[in-house]
C-alpha cells in the first residue's frame, strides 16, 4: 500500500546531497527525492510541524533553490527584457515577486528579485533552476554576468516567533526589526556573512537566510537551539503554503498557465503592462484587456475527504475545472484545494462538485488565502 | 486467533469464519498523519489483492488492498470521527473492516508476525 504514497515525486537515480544532508538525518528527518536532491519530507510529523510553524517558528532547508547574482552594464534594461518587472521602482534593499515567461506568456518559473548594490539577486525554484539559467543566459546580453551561487545554502525561519529567535543571533549595521516584509539586509550570524530577507512561503512572518554552505550546519544547529525553533520538512511546507493560497510551480503554474488566470497580475508591474517589451507581453496585455476563460480559485470542501491534484471539477454534468493543489488543512480541520475553474463558475460562493474516485465531493469557491497572512509590515 | 501480514503492510486477524483487516504500525508511521479513511461498503464483495480502502494522509492518498477475498461485514465507524486512531492504535482500535473468509487457501503466502518483522527490518 505504500507504493502510492506520493511522498516522492521522482525516482531516486543520480540524486545530489545538500549541505545539511547529514544534519537532517541526525534530526530524524525522513529523506525523499525532491528537485534532484534528497530532502527531508518530515521530522516529528507533518501536522505537528505545521502547527509548530503557525504558533512558534519552523526552520526549513530550502538550499535546493537556485540563488543567482546578475551584474553588468545597463543591468536594469537587460533584465527588464527578460522579466515583466519594473526595476525603476525596486530600491536597494527591496525584494519583489516576478515571473519568468515564455514567448506565449506561459509561466516558466516564479521567482524573487532583490536589489543588491550593483547586482540583482534572484531566488528561483530548485526543480527549474538549470532551465532558468539556460533561459536567462540565452536572453541576457553577453556582457551581463550571471553567477550561480552554488556554494550558498538557503534557510527559511518562519512563524510568529521567528523574529524573536533570529534577533538573538544577528548582528549588523541596523536591527533585524528594521526589516519589514519584502526587505532584505546584510548581517552576520556567528561571524558568518549572511543576507536576510523578510519573506517566505508559509503566510507567516519570517525570514529567508542566504548563508555559506560551509556554515549551514553551525547556523541550523544554533537556530534550533532556540526554544521556539524546530526543523520543519517539505510536507508541512506544502500544507502551509496551500493554506496561504500561494502557488507551487509545476503544479499550480506551468507553461500551460498564464499569470493573469493565476491571479498573479501583481507580478507584471504596472509600467510593464502598458509598455510591454517582455516575453509573452502580447498575450498578457490581451488577457488584461479582455479577461481569461478560467481563473485560479480556492475551494473549501465539505466532509473530510481531500481532493488532490488532477481531480476534475463539475457544475452539474458540465466539467468546469481541475484541481492543481489539494489537501487537508491542519489549521482549518477540513480539506481545501486550489483549482483552475471556468470564469462562469469562479465567483466566491459558487457551489461545485469535485470528482474523487468516482464520488462527487461538494465544494464551494472561497477567497484565498484560506488562512490569513501575518506578514510584518512595520509597527 | 491467528494474525497474518501482507507485504503491502496490512494485517489480518482470523477468528472462526471472520477476518479483521487493518494496516500495520510500520505503515501508519510511513504514511504520517492520517486525516481520512475511505472504507468499503458493507456487503461489498472484494477479491484478494483488489482495492478495499483508501487512506488519506496530509500528503497523499494510498490504496489498501484486500489481503484475501470475501464479503465486507462491517466497517469501523470510529474512523469516521477519528481517523487518527489509525496512527495511535493501528493494530487494535484503528482496524478498518471485518470480512467473511472466502477461501482459506488464500492465507498461504501471507506472513506471520515474526516473518513480517524481519521483512520490515529488511526495508
Amino acid at each position: 500500500m505504500l507504493s502510492g504514497t506520493g511522498m516522492s515525486e521522482e525516482n531516486s537515480d543520480n540524486l545530489d546531497s545538500l549541505p545539511l544532508d547529514a544534519w537532517h538525518r541526525e534530526q530524524g528527518g525522513r529523506m525523499v527525492p525532491f528537485a534532484g536532491y534528497e530532502m527531508p519530507i518530515q521530522y516529528a510529523g507533518i501536522v505537528a510541524e505545521h502547527e509548530w510553524t503557525r504558533t512558534q517558528a519552523g526552520l526549513f532547508d530550502v538550499s535546493h533553490m537556485g540563488q543567482l547574482l546578475i551584474s553588468g552594464p545597463d543591468l536594469d534594461a537587460a533584465v527588464e527584457a527578460v522579466l515583466p518587472i519594473d526595476l525603476s521602482t525596486l530600491k536597494l534593499g527591496r525584494q519583489r515577486y516576478s515571473l519568468l515567461l515564455d514567448e506565449n506568456g506561459g509561466v516558466l518559473d516564479d521567482l524573487m528579485v532583490s536589489r543588491w548594490p550593483r547586482h540583482l539577486y534572484l531566488v528561483v525554484n530548485g526543480a527549474t533552476k538549470w532551465d532558468d539559467i539556460g533561459h536567462l543566459r540565452e536572453y541576457l546580453p553577453d556582457e551581463i554576468t550571471l553567477q550561480h551561487l552554488e556554494d550558498r545554502a538557503l534557510l527559511a525561519l518562519q512563524g510568529p516567533k521567528a523574529a524573536d529567535a533570529l534577533a538573538r543571533h544577528v548582528e549588523g549595521e541596523y536591527e533585524l526589526s528594521a526589516l519589514t516584509f519584502m526587505r532584505f539586509g546584510k548581517f552576520t550570524i556567528a561571524g558568518h556573512d549572511v543576507t536576510i530577507a523578510r519573506a517566505g512561503y508559509t503566510g507567516e512572518d519570517g525570514f529567508e537566510i542566504s548563508l555559506p554552505g560551509t556554515a549551514a550546519e553551525e547556523i541550523a544547529t544554533l537556530l534550533c537551539g532556540e526554544p521556539e525553533v524546530k526543523p520543519v520538512g517539505l510536507g508541512a511546507r506544502d500544507s502551509l503554503r496551500l493554506e496561504a493560497g500561494l502557488p507551487l510551480y509545476g503544479h499550480d503554474l506551468s507553461p500551460e498557465t498564464s499569470p493573469i488566470e493565476a491571479g498573479l497580475i501583481f507580478g507584471i508591474n504596472k509600467r510593464r503592462r502598458t509598455e510591454g517589451g517582455f516575453p509573452g507581453a502580447a498575450r498578457i496585455r490581451r488577457e488584461i484587456a479582455e479577461g481569461t476563460s478560467r481563473r485560479w480559485v480556492g475551494l473549501k470542501l465539505d466532509g473530510r475527504m481531500p481532493a488532490r491534484e488532477g481531480a476534475e471539477i463539475f457544475a452539474g454534468k458540465q466539467k468546469v475545472g481541475r484541481v492543481t493543489s489539494g489537501g487537508f488543512s491542519p489549521t482549518l480541520g477540513h480539506p481545501i484545494a486550489m483549482a483552475y475553474v471556468d470564469v462562469a463558475h469562479a465567483e466566491h460562493g459558487v457551489a461545485l462538485e469535485i470528482e474523487v474516485r468516482s464520488r462527487r465531493l461538494p465544494a464551494t469557491v472561497v477567497p484565498i488565502p484560506f488562512v490569513p497572512h501575518r506578514y510584518y509590515r512595520g509597527s | 486467533m491467528a494474525r497474518y501480514f501482507t507485504d503491502e503492510h496490512e494485517w489480518i486477524d482470523v477468528e472462526g469464519d471472520t477476518a479483521t483487516v487493518g494496516i500495520t504500525d510500520y505503515a501508519q508511521e510511513q504514511l504520517g498523519d492520517i486525516v481520512f479513511v475511505e472504507l468499503p461498503e458493507v456487503g461489498a464483495v472484494i477479491d484478494k489483492g483488489g482495492d478495499a480502502a483508501v487512506v488519506e494522509s496530509v500528503k497523499a492518498a494510498s490504496d489498501v488492498y484486500a489481503p484475501i477475498g470475501g464479503e465486507v461485514m462491517e466497517a469501523n465507524a470510529a474512523l469516521e470521527d477519528d481517523p487518527a486512531l489509525v496512527n495511535t492504535s493501528p493494530e487494535e482500535d484503528g482496524w478498518f473492516f471485518k470480512m467473511t473468509i472466502g477461501d482459506k487457501s488464500e492465507f498461504e503466502g501471507l506472513m506471520d508476525g515474526k516473518a513480517y518483522k524481519s521483512f520490515v527490518d529488511g526495508l
